[in-house]
């Protein structure tokens, strides 16, 4: 399970406590740390085997890097890992981010647990 | 008379029959905590503040060590700055922001940059893609810059930039717009926020190592003493490491830590601490819970100035005060009924006022949702002007001194920061602390621990884990035109058209060369810019001299 910050966004509280729910829930937790392209990202998800990655972004740039990273394992040939997105991401965009293959946005407020069941319940591998 | 000895006899009295009716009447939980979950007991009395003298712990408003307030008639003065944190999109967008924020009654501008600006990326930047006047105005050079202030005279506003390690570029283009303007540098006044340190364990748009970083943060001090003597040259804040997931304590004392190191490197440097130290200003967050929150202001003040007095042996009584701008707290604003966030921001902007805050930034209901509209921005800063002119808090000084919990609390905050203090100086001081990763650590076990409270119901936040309802997707949310991006690289291009290259150039020679030794980097910097070299170009140049920080991570 990888955790991600793409982009220059350096709000981490919320990717960080993800990741220590993720870890205390069960699972292999790799936290990539701040400043992320998509192609560092998609590069440590296939270095890592990572079944899940969760994408948190603050900065309004999620239109342009979430559907990057689909891009790029699409380019790698990768598609039975799941994608998540959290972070300040207006309904108006939700539509077309999943469209862009990303599996479900959570928003500000959402417990960890909603989190953990939906990867439970939706994991591809 | 209230000797101790009769309070001590009616404490008990009282403790006695409340526990005689607790069986009847139980309290509504077994454990009552403040907002950072420190205990909170049923009743404060003398007894708490045993042993505590007046005129040492609290002493009078002007007066060291600060605990009532920096001025000696505080709000009846002259009430607090009302600075409302702006900017997205343009120069040219940002500009009409400021000028409406003027009209309607705000006292000085607070300059908010997007990523690239912050990080020294031009927007042309492969890195900059998406991210373009998102959180912030985009500014690539001083042509952005003049527009920014365009009509806005420089020696009549103040202006606070929220920006850090390019700071000195940033400082460097607003004394060219006033030289185009016509205002000489002695004549500005405003902040830059100039803190690394927090960047490296709250915020994230470091660029530098420490050690470079902080070579340009002392330059600055030294530049500014002596050219821009009204200039606040840092803004040590606590506010991101609040919002972070810290607790007060824990905001109080990493801040203050972190100015201890700034102050140790200028002296190091060769600075004279009263030269440099009563420009020093801070930036706090207002939390939720409004007594821990006076408290902390209050604590915070007391601490720095001892820390001043008998640290550094400042001699100057301006060097002990602890000035600081507050805003309200973004992360308890909620994305549900984003409305009830009209009241928090109104609890927390009291508290700010309560404890004795020279500026304000109240947040707007919409921020868990997207850069706030017009409207909402106004409602934030008439909550303002109604505490300001309605509520009676701004008409006497440190109004909550002398309440047995206030000052316990007070107490207790500033005895937790010397402890958090002493153990950083253990660890070899702020930097190094940070470097081991120890405050990143401290943040993230309270944040994580808030929000298991959150989760499991032992916190409530209304409308979030209580109290819900169902609602619809909020409507008429401010959203940044994806053509800014675009906008901005043709208008670098335009610019590299024009501007005179080869001077651009010496100028930047100039600088790498000047990076590579010891002397102050400002006047370089300066020159850079009045040549329009772009702020992407001037961090390039520091880039290849000083290297790029490594995150520690840390989970």
């Amino acid at each position: 399970m990888l955790v991600a910050k793409p982009g220059l966004d350096g709000h981490d509280r919320g990717a960080k406590v993800i990741a220590r729910a993720l870890r205390d829930a069960g699972m292999e937790v790799v936290y990539t740390g701040l400043r992320q392209t998509p192609e560092q990202i998609v590069q440590a998800a296939v270095q890592e085997d990572a079944d899940v990655i969760a994408l948190s972004i603050l900065s309004g740039a999620h239109n342009h890097l979430f559907p990057r990273v689909m891009e790029l394992l699409a380019q790698k040939g990768v598609n039975d890992v799941l994608v998540i997105g959290g972070g300040v991401i207006p309904e108006d965009d939700i539509p077309f981010l999943k469209k862009a293959g990303i599996a479900e946005i959570f928003g500000p407020g959402t417990p960890t647990k909603a989190t953990i069941d939906f990867i439970r319940a939706n994991l591809k591998r | 008379m209230n000797d101790s000895e009769s309070i001590r006899k009616g404490f008990a009295t009282y403790t006695e029959g409340v526990e005689k009716s607790l069986g009847k009447f139980p309290e509504r939980k077994g454990k009552f905590v403040t907002g950072s979950n420190a205990p909170v007991d049923r009743l404060y009395t003398p007894l708490d503040l045993e042993g505590r003298d007046y005129l040492t712990d609290q002493g009078f408003p002007g007066t060291y060590p600060f605990t009532r307030g920096v001025q000696n008639t505080m709000y009846r003065g002259r009430f607090w700055t009302m600075r409302q944190y702006a900017g997205f999109a343009t120069a040219e967008e940002s500009n009409k922001r400021y000028k409406y924020l003027l009209e309607q009654g705000q006292t000085g501008l607070s300059v908010a940059f997007d990523l690239p600006t912050q990080i020294g990326y031009d927007s042309d930047h492969a890195l900059s893609q998406g991210e373009v006047g998102k959180v912030g105005v985009a500014i690539d050079s001083l042509a952005d810059m003049e527009i920014l202030f365009d009509g806005i005279p420089l020696d009549k506003v103040s202006t606070s930039m929220t920006i850090n390690a390019p700071a000195s570029v940033l400082l460097a283009m607003y004394i060219a717009v006033g030289e185009k303007q016509g205002v000489t540098p002695d004549k500005l006044n405003g902040t830059i926020q100039n803190d690394i340190l927090k960047e490296y364990v709250a915020r994230g748009t470091y660029i530098f190592p420490p050690a470079p970083s902080m070579r340009l943060i002392t330059d600055i001090f030294e530049y500014c003493s002596k050219e821009v003597p009204n200039w606040n040259t840092i803004s040590i804040s606590g506010y991101h490491i609040r919002e972070a997931g810290s607790t007060a304590v824990q905001e109080v004392a990493f801040t203050l830590a972190d100015g201890v190191a700034y102050v140790e490197a200028a002296v190091k440097a060769g600075l004279d601490v009263d030269e440099f130290a009563p420009r020093l200003s801070f930036f706090f967050n207002s939390h939720n819970d409004l007594f821990e929150e006076v408290a902390k202001f209050r604590a915070a003040r007391r601490v720095w100035a001892k820390i001043m007095k008998d640290r550094f042996g400042a001699k100057n009584p301006k060097s002990w005060m602890l000035r600081f701008h507050t805003q309200t707290a973004g992360s308890t604003l909620t994305a549900q009924q984003p409305d009830n966030n009209v009241v928090r921001v109104t609890l927390q902007a009291l508290a700010a006022v309560l404890g004795g805050t020279q500026s304000l930034h109240t947040n707007s209901k919409d921020e868990a949702l997207a850069l706030p509209t017009e409207a909402s921005v106004r409602v934030a800063l008439r909550t303002q002007q109604i505490i300001a002119y309605e509520s009676g808090a701004a008409e006497t000084a440190d109004p909550l001194a002398g309440s047995y919990y206030v000052e316990s609390l007070t107490n207790r905050i500033e005895d937790g920061a010397w402890d958090y203090i002493r153990k950083i100086d253990s660890l070899g001081g702020a930097v190094k602390a940070i470097e081991n990763g120890y405050v990143q650590q401290e943040i993230q076990d309270a944040a994580y621990t808030y929000q298991m409270d959150v989760e499991s119901g032992e916190r409530i936040v209304v409308g979030l884990n209580k109290f819900q309802i169902k609602e619809a997707a909020p409507e008429g949310l401010l959203k940044v035109d994806p053509a800014v991006g675009k906008m901005q690289e043709k208008k670098l291009a335009d610019l590299r058209g024009r501007r005179d290259n080869a001077a651009v150039r010496t100028a930047l020679e100039g600088l790498a060369t000047a990076a590579q030794g010891s002397e102050n980097l400002m006047p370089r910097i300066l020159e850079a810019v009045r040549q329009y070299a772009t702020l992407g170009e001037i961090c390039d140049v520091l880039r290849g001299v000083f290297g790029e920080y490594q995150q520690k991570v840390v989970l």
